[in-house]
């Protein structure tokens, strides 16, 4: 039975006690417990079920590497799943569930998995379920998921708030423990800036609990000092709560602050992301103790031995009230020793080594507690609790010795170094024979953009396991960081420990060494996947001989601890099975994050509005207090339409254009690119960019122009005005602006750098309003200003002057077959002049029109659109451009491609026009059917629809369409298939793209 | 082989499953091989196998580096769907996808097909014109596939928010039965059928030259000695351009990281497969529970298996718009593969400059869900030393000929 | 997460800054070149495991392409240099082959 104990638990303030509820019981804890000491410390200690056999755990360790104690915490709009309660800040009011189960923690109809446990080893999916085709789908695959998977799945959405931040420091130490803290007391002293972060609440990491003496003051004290000397140095900032979750290449490291996690509601973000840039990174991460593999190692009771230790030292709770503890080093009697001296019972130390001669064994030993040397566990009785263990000889094949009634065992199998960051960016391990671990190898760190090292280790994460060897060490990697980062360390010594006299652990993987079958199906290895030592032995018998297959095949080390706990043990494991040494296994590798890290703090506040930037045109505000229906180009959002009253968004556009086409219409056309290209080879320039030639083009005149790729395919088109002898307007798309800008740059840059050109892209220097529609000019005379006129500009002309006061550029081209003049004037008065229309044209029925509309009235004009008529695979021929492709130019972007054997062939689908005969708008996307199928069994085709309307002008559906040699097939009967069964196909007559006004009469007026 | 049933695993149960034999045979290479395929992933197996299955050549060696199946095999984010806009694609991507419905019962392996249906949001006006074309040409190419309303798309996917303020879904095109399939158990039934069959698999064996004689093939070099052979394929995804080197040619191949991630594992709340390609991610929920999240490609040349953290803020970002429940979700590990990228993003199945020697390569970001269909056009290509229908269109001399396969304009993410 | 500096500005700009451009001093093949000249400049791509003469833009910068060599399986990167140039500066191939010597590396 664990329970809280006085006198004990330096970190919890027993002044501020709190309330919090599990499985809906109300209970007390205290100001710095976590969810996990403070169900400890009121007797819950099973607190979860594992996820393939349903199992009781209870907590098997005290920090990050926890496996078992997971919950589903908070409520609605705070709910979280998988929560592990072992680094759960306690706070007033926490609501906390356990999960995977049903219908309760105590009572789990899934435990039957336990019973089937023999029918369901590793890979069992496998093997099974496969007939009759289908039941995997709807019998047995519901029925794994359901069991499967392990908190509930969140239902709202997330009401709190996350943050980014952008830092950057030349040397970043990664643990606030004793090793991390002399690091950065090291390498602070060079003055330069030194960033500490330590993912618990607190300072200090192990060595508080672990007791000891630096530079004659207990770890406490001296930690306490140390903080205060960091705090003071303003080239050092300090955080808690913040976990490096991964290293990145070129010294980038992601940080994971849980800033507000312990205290929710109150106005701080939850969770802030440090995307850092690190000159180099000390890595004070410690080490992980390992569990023993013996039966029965996971009821609920069995526990790692500084996790026991944790629980009583930090905040009091004493987990059992005899307890047995097993080792293979010295490291475990420290939790003998400490839960002695708090007055529980512990029944006997079993040690796997023959012979026990360290320190710690002896002071053990002083205390009147049994040491039993050579002896393991045979077995752990109980289920939801420990009730006892039998002993047996390590060396043996599990016969019972001695039975020992407990109720709580405490482990050690050794220490792992935490080598998670090291290798993320592809530092290498190195097997340590002596204490039976992987630790960095120093000579093959991640290294960065100057081909060095950037990764340091201190401390226990550098295989330092002694406080005396982490202090010196820990010194060590901070001289180094700063030095390489050009500080100049000021030469101070390494704070001193009293050298511990200490006995070589014994590797022990499998306990007793000769287990049989039937122990082996009750070791745990991965303990929340269920993954057992006979499990990863029958992947070895299977050929699943990689670590890599064993893992995936087991799925050890793949839970939410990621393998922490049992990545070790398991290829030793495996090792073993195979016959060969455990560095021959190698490891699985490491990747980021280190412990999970919340969806919502990588994405950070871009959510909803701000999920992207948002690009508003001049006149956006307008558009939005006018109901204009939105439509996202790029991060730009323009008016789709313009609805009024009960229209439909259809109804909106055929009024838009039949106004426009009647009248007069406004299009906010602001979005358009809008680039000056300038300089004394600039005429030049445009002609290797554009398919026709520009360079001819005289001041003062416009012209369409296409723009092809070098692999020949159409890009982008748009008109080009001559503004000056050197100077060029080119027009794109809205979505090619800074993409086309892009474009002529690499060619400029990295082409043809020796010619005389500039380019700027003023897309967002003007707004441009068309004023289209028969009625334009008197719209546009009514403002007042510069002359208009047919004479003074004429159509494909563009001219300077004033309008409504406001200094203007007009241009004389149309897109829609109407009298049309795009007007640009200074983004900043955009508003101004579209505020002057809407007035100046009340008189004439003036309504704007959003980009459908546009669209219609472009089709009717058999004008193509970029991204419908083209899709990258089309090129200008296509198109029935071949007049905008120079015949004369030698060469130009895409001209080369275009000759090619496929591109130059008669035969590609090339545009037309289509009329249905029944006057139906054919659907978006329809293919033109030809007889019978190719080889594949596809149907065969000979063209598509690239764009279809219903043309409010001829009150009729039109439709532009690639098809197989059209051009020279006018008139003929094409064949379109409409989606749905037993829809009869469309039938429509191919007829020139043109089906508005074709002698331009409108435009040009 | 020992045939897997439930039955034989619960004679095994009894005995503690000391029974079970290895999946697959490790053995020595031999002198000679009638084929020698370099790269054990699901393409490379698959070829092996319906060279056997369908060919009668038996006489074949895979060779792999490391482990089997351990490149992008192991790697992906295991969806399956030939929902393709261009009529070569959509031939090879649904040959895979019907070979998926019954490859475990022809394998006696369970891969897990999982035919769950698979939507790819259409979150513009522009996307649902681009969806509503697949849609028809699917129609046309015998590829089940549906333009669906936001309603449908809500009814299939509870959690989705359909009214983000930034790209509100305006429809999706559904495929009912795309899905997905457990990925490692895909590249280990096909490495146990193959061993069963007599072929040699050899792991750990890295191809260090291609030895040619007038210009035709006549064996490789490896770690573990120069080996024999009539014909080479090579199907190493993206370290084909090494391997092209060494045969003496140069491929339209760049290899770039490409990266996913899971969350921890939920109890089952989405039983579809979602695709938003205007912002860039989609997810999945595995049979473990996890929701497993892929987005974008690097766009620099890489060779780490490492990609850049601002894919993954991106990708999160858009699945965080797109399905609100995940925030308070948390990543649990995140990988990345390399993958090769042609000059058109579509496959490479094709004979070379070399007599003798084959290559497939190039499937990008597609890799996954076409290896049945992959590995039986290439055995064929092999076999018969010329493409059969579904391997011609891919052919590396579409690159001089200016006629490509693009299906950028179906996906802005292709997976 | 990649930094390279850019030899116009001077800033170890991030790569969220940079724009990639693939393979760098590719000649360029217009009409006149033969089918297979174009597909190589097209197509062709050394995609090296090793060190790679590739093409960035400081596209949220300065706005300048600039050319890099980077190692593709260390991501080391040797230098960057301004685009103008049909091949690598003389003492930037010398430091690579230094570099590679240093390591014993092919």
């Amino acid at each position: 039975m664990s329970a809280r104990l006085e006198g004990w638990g330096r970190l919890i303030d027993r002044s501020e006690p709190l309330t919090y509820s599990f499985n809906g019981r109300d209970l007390r804890g205290y100001r710095g417990d976590t969810l996990a000491s403070a169900l400890l410390a009121a007797g819950q200690v099973m607190q979860g079920r594992s996820f393939k056999y349903h199992r009781p755990r209870g907590p098997v360790a005290a920090g990050a590497e926890e496996p078992n104690a997971l919950v589903n915490l908070g409520q609605g709009a705070r709910f979280e799943p998988d929560q592990r309660a072992t680094t759960t800040e306690l706070f007033e009011g926490l609501v906390a569930e356990s999960q995977n189960h049903w219908p309760s923690l105590d009572f789990d109809v899934g435990v039957v998995n336990n019973a089937l446990a023999r029918f369901l080893p590793a890979g069992f999916y496998n093997k099974t379920f496969m007939a009759p085709r289908g039941a995997w789908k709807h019998v047995f695959e519901p029925a794994i998921r359901q069991s499967a998977g392990l908190g509930r799945a969140p239902k709202a959405a997330d009401a709190d708030r996350y943050e980014h931040l952008y830092a950057h420091y030349d040397v970043v130490v990664v643990g606030g423990g004793v090793a991390g803290l002399t690091a950065a007391r090291a390498a602070a002293t060079s003055g330069l800036r030194v960033l500490v972060m330590e993912q618990a609440p607190h300072w200090g990491g192990r060595a508080p609990v672990d007791g000891g003496e630096i530079d004659r003051l207990d770890p406490e004290g001296w930690v306490r000092n140390v903080v205060e000397e960091l705090e003071k140095a303003k080239n050092v900032t300090l955080r808690r709560r913040m976990m490096a979750a991964g290293v990145y290449d070129h010294g980038y490291l992601i940080g994971y602050e849980r800033v507000a996690d312990h205290t929710p509601l109150d106005g701080r973000p939850r969770h802030r992301l440090w995307r850092i840039r690190a000159g180099r990174i000390v890595t004070a991460t410690g080490a992980i103790e390992r569990p023993l593999a013996f039966a029965g190692n996971d009821v609920p009771g069995v526990m790692l031995a500084s996790a026991m230790r944790d629980y009583l030292v930090n905040w009091g709770a004493a987990v059992g009230r005899r307890v047995v503890v097993v080792t293979n080093n010295d490291d475990a009697y420290r939790t003998a020793l400490a839960m002695h001296e708090a007055g529980r019972e512990v029944a006997a130390v079993l040690d796997a080594r023959p012979l026990v001669t360290g320190a710690l064994a002896t002071r053990v030993r002083e205390a009147g507690i049994r040491v039993l040397e050579g002896r393991a566990i045979a077995k752990v009785h109980g289920r939801k609790g420990v009730t006892g263990v039998a002993v047996t000889a390590q060396a043996g094949a599990g016969g019972a010795v001695e039975e020992i009634g407990c109720d709580a065992v405490a482990m050690s199998g050794g220490w792992s170094p935490v080598v998670h960051l090291w290798s993320h960016c592809g530092g290498k391990l190195v097997w340590d024979e002596a204490q039976a671990l992987f630790r960095p190898d120093p000579s093959r760190p991640p290294t960065g953009a100057d081909g060095e090292g950037f990764v340091v280790t201190a401390g226990a994460a550098s295989g330092a396991l002694t406080l005396a060897g982490a202090l010196a060490d820990g010194h060590d990697a901070g001289k180094a960081a700063a030095k390489a980062m050009g500080g100049k360390v000021t030469r101070k010594a390494a704070p001193k420990a009293e050298p511990e006299e200490a006995q070589p652990i014994l590797p022990v993987w499998i306990m007793p060494a000769e287990a049989g079958p039937e122990l082996k199906a009750k070791m745990w290895l991965d303990f929340q996947n269920d993954v057992k030592v006979s499990d990863v032995e029958l992947a070895a018998r299977e050929g699943y001989e990689s670590v890599e297959h064993t893992k995936r095949y087991t799925t050890l080390g793949m839970a939410t601890d990621q393998g922490k706990l049992s990545n070790i043990n398991g290829l030793a494991v495996l090792s073993q099975a195979l016959g060969q040494d455990i560095p021959a296994t190698g490891t699985t590798t490491f990747r980021p994050p280190y412990t999970p890290i919340s969806m919502a703090s990588i994405a950070g506040e871009a959510r909803g509005e701000l999920f992207q930037p948002l690009r508003r045109s001049p006149i956006h505000d307008w558009h939005e207090a006018n109901g204009a229906h939105w439509e996202p180009v790029g991060h730009w959002r323009r008016p789709y339409t313009y609805p009024r009253g009960a229209e439909t968004l259809a109804e909106a556009v055929n009024r838009e254009v039949n106004n426009t086409r009647a009248n007069v219409g406004l299009l906010d056309a602001s979005t358009l690119g809008k680039i000056v290209v300038k300089g004394p080879d600039a005429g030049r320039f445009l002609d290797m960019m554009y398919t026709n030639v520009m360079s001819s083009l005289p001041v003062g005149k416009c012209r369409y122009g296409l723009m092809c790729s070098e692999n020949g395919f159409l890009i982008d088109d748009g008109v080009v005005a001559r503004l000056a002898e050197d100077t060029w307007l080119c027009h794109t798309t809205t979505g090619g602006a800074d993409r086309i800008h892009g474009h002529m740059e690499d060619w400029l840059q990295c082409e043809w750098w020796d010619w005389k050109v500039y380019t700027a892209n003023l897309t967002e220097q003007f707004a441009q309003i068309g004023v289209v529609g028969p009625k334009a000019r008197a719209v546009l005379e009514a403002l007042g200003g510069m002359d208009l006129s047919k004479e003074a500009l004429p159509f494909m002309h563009w001219a300077e002057g004033e309008l409504a006061g406001i200094p203007a550029r007009v241009f004389r081209i149309s897109f829609s077959g109407e009298l049309s003049y795009e007007i640009a004037v200074p983004a900043g008065r955009g508003r101004e002049l579209w505020d002057r229309l809407v007035e100046a044209g009340e008189a004439h029925g003036v309504m704007p029109y959003g980009t459908e509309a546009l669209h219609v009235m472009r089709a009717e004009k058999g004008f193509i659109m970029i991204g419908d008529e083209t899709d990258g695979t089309v090129i200008p021929q296509d198109l029935g451009l071949n007049w905008a492709i120079s015949k004369k130019k030698e060469d130009f972007l895409g001209k080369r491609a275009q000759e090619r054997p496929h591109m130059a062939d008669p035969e590609r689908w090339k545009l037309i026009g289509l009329e249905t005969l029944d006057g139906s708008v054919i659907p978006d996307g329809a293919y033109i059917v030809a007889d019978g199928v190719n080889e594949n069994g596809q149907r065969n085709t000979q063209g598509r629809v690239t764009s279809t309307y219903f043309s409010p002008t001829l009150g009729r559906g039109i439709a532009m369409a690639l098809l197989h040699r059209g051009p020279e097939r006018m008139g003929e009967e094409v064949e379109i298939p409409v989606l749905g069964a037993g829809k009869a196909p469309i039938r429509a007559r191919v007829v020139e793209t043109c089906f508005f006004d074709k002698p331009g009469a409108k435009q040009d007026v | 082989m020992r045939r897997y049933s439930a039955f034989a695993i619960a004679r095994e149960a009894l005995r503690h499953h000391a029974g079970w034999g290895r999946a697959w045979a490790s053995p020595e290479p031999k002198k000679r091989y009638d084929v020698i395929i370099v790269g054990a992933g699901g393409h490379g197996l698959a070829t092996a196998y319906y060279l056997g299955k369908n060919h009668g050549i038996t006489n074949v060696a895979v060779l792999e580096k490391g482990w089997l199946g351990g490149g992008n095999t192991g790697r992906n984010t295991t969806i399956i769907r030939s929902n393709y806009l261009q009529d070569p694609s959509a031939a090879i991507y649904e040959k895979a996808r019907s070979l998926y419905e019954t490859l475990s019962q022809d394998l006696n392996m369970n891969v897990m097909f999982s035919p769950r249906g698979v939507i790819m949001l259409a979150q513009t006006h522009h996307e649902v014109r681009g969806y509503q074309r697949t849609a028809h040409a699917n129609a046309l190419q015998g590829v089940a596939t549906e333009f669906i309303g936001p309603a449908r798309v809500k009814e299939l996917v509870p959690i989705i928010n359909l009214d983000g303020p930034r790209y509100p879904v305006l429809g999706g095109l559904w495929q009912a039965r795309g899905g997905t399939a457990r990925h490692d158990t895909v590249a280990w039934g096909y490495a146990r059928a193959c061993s069963a069959m007599g072929m040699d698999i050899i792991q750990n064996c890295a191809v260090t030259g291609v030895e040619t004689e007038s210009g035709q093939v006549r064996a490789v070099n490896t770690s573990k000695g120069r080996i024999e052979c009539g014909k080479l394929a090579l199907v190493v995804a993206g370290h084909s351009s090494e391997l092209a080197e060494m045969a003496g040619f140069r491929l339209p191949i760049e290899s770039v990281a490409l990266q996913a991630l899971v969350s921890e594992p939920i109890k089952p709340c989405m039983d579809v497969v979602v695709m938003a390609n205007t912002v860039h991610g989609y997810m999945s929920q595995s049979d473990k529970g996890e929701m497993v999240i892929g987005g974008g490609t690097d766009g620099f040349n890489n060779y780490t298996q490492r990609g850049s953290f601002h894919h993954i803020e991106e990708t999160v970002r858009a699945l965080v718009e797109t399905f609100p429940m995940i925030s308070r979700l948390k990543m649990l590990r995140q990988w990345g593969g390399i993958v090769d990228m042609t000059g058109d993003r579509s496959p490479i199945l094709s004979k070379t400059p070399v007599g003798g020697v084959y290559v497939n390569c190039g499937w990008g970001t597609g890799g996954f869900k076409s290896i049945p269909g992959s590995g039986w056009a290439m055995a064929e290509l092999v076999a018969k030393d010329a493409p059969g229908p579904l391997a011609a269109p891919f052919g590396m001399e579409r690159f001089r000929e200016g006629r490509f396969i693009d299906e950028s304009v179906a996906a802005g993410v292709a997976h | 997460m990649l930094t390279l500096e850019c030899p116009y500005c001077g800033i170890k700009a991030d790569e969220t800054e940079l724009a990639p451009g693939g393979e760098a001093h590719l000649k360029r093949q217009g009409p006149g070149a033969s089918d297979e000249e174009f597909e190589g400049y097209m197509f062709a791509r050394a995609n090296p495991k090793g060190v790679h003469f590739e093409r960035w833009r400081h596209a949220m910068g300065c706005g300048k392409w600039f050319l890099a060599a980077r190692d593709t399986v260390t991501l080391e990167v040797y230098g960057t240099y301004p685009a103008q140039t049909a091949a690598p500066p003389k003492a930037l191939m010398e430091k690579i082959e230094k570099r590679q010597s240093d390591r014993g590396g092919k």
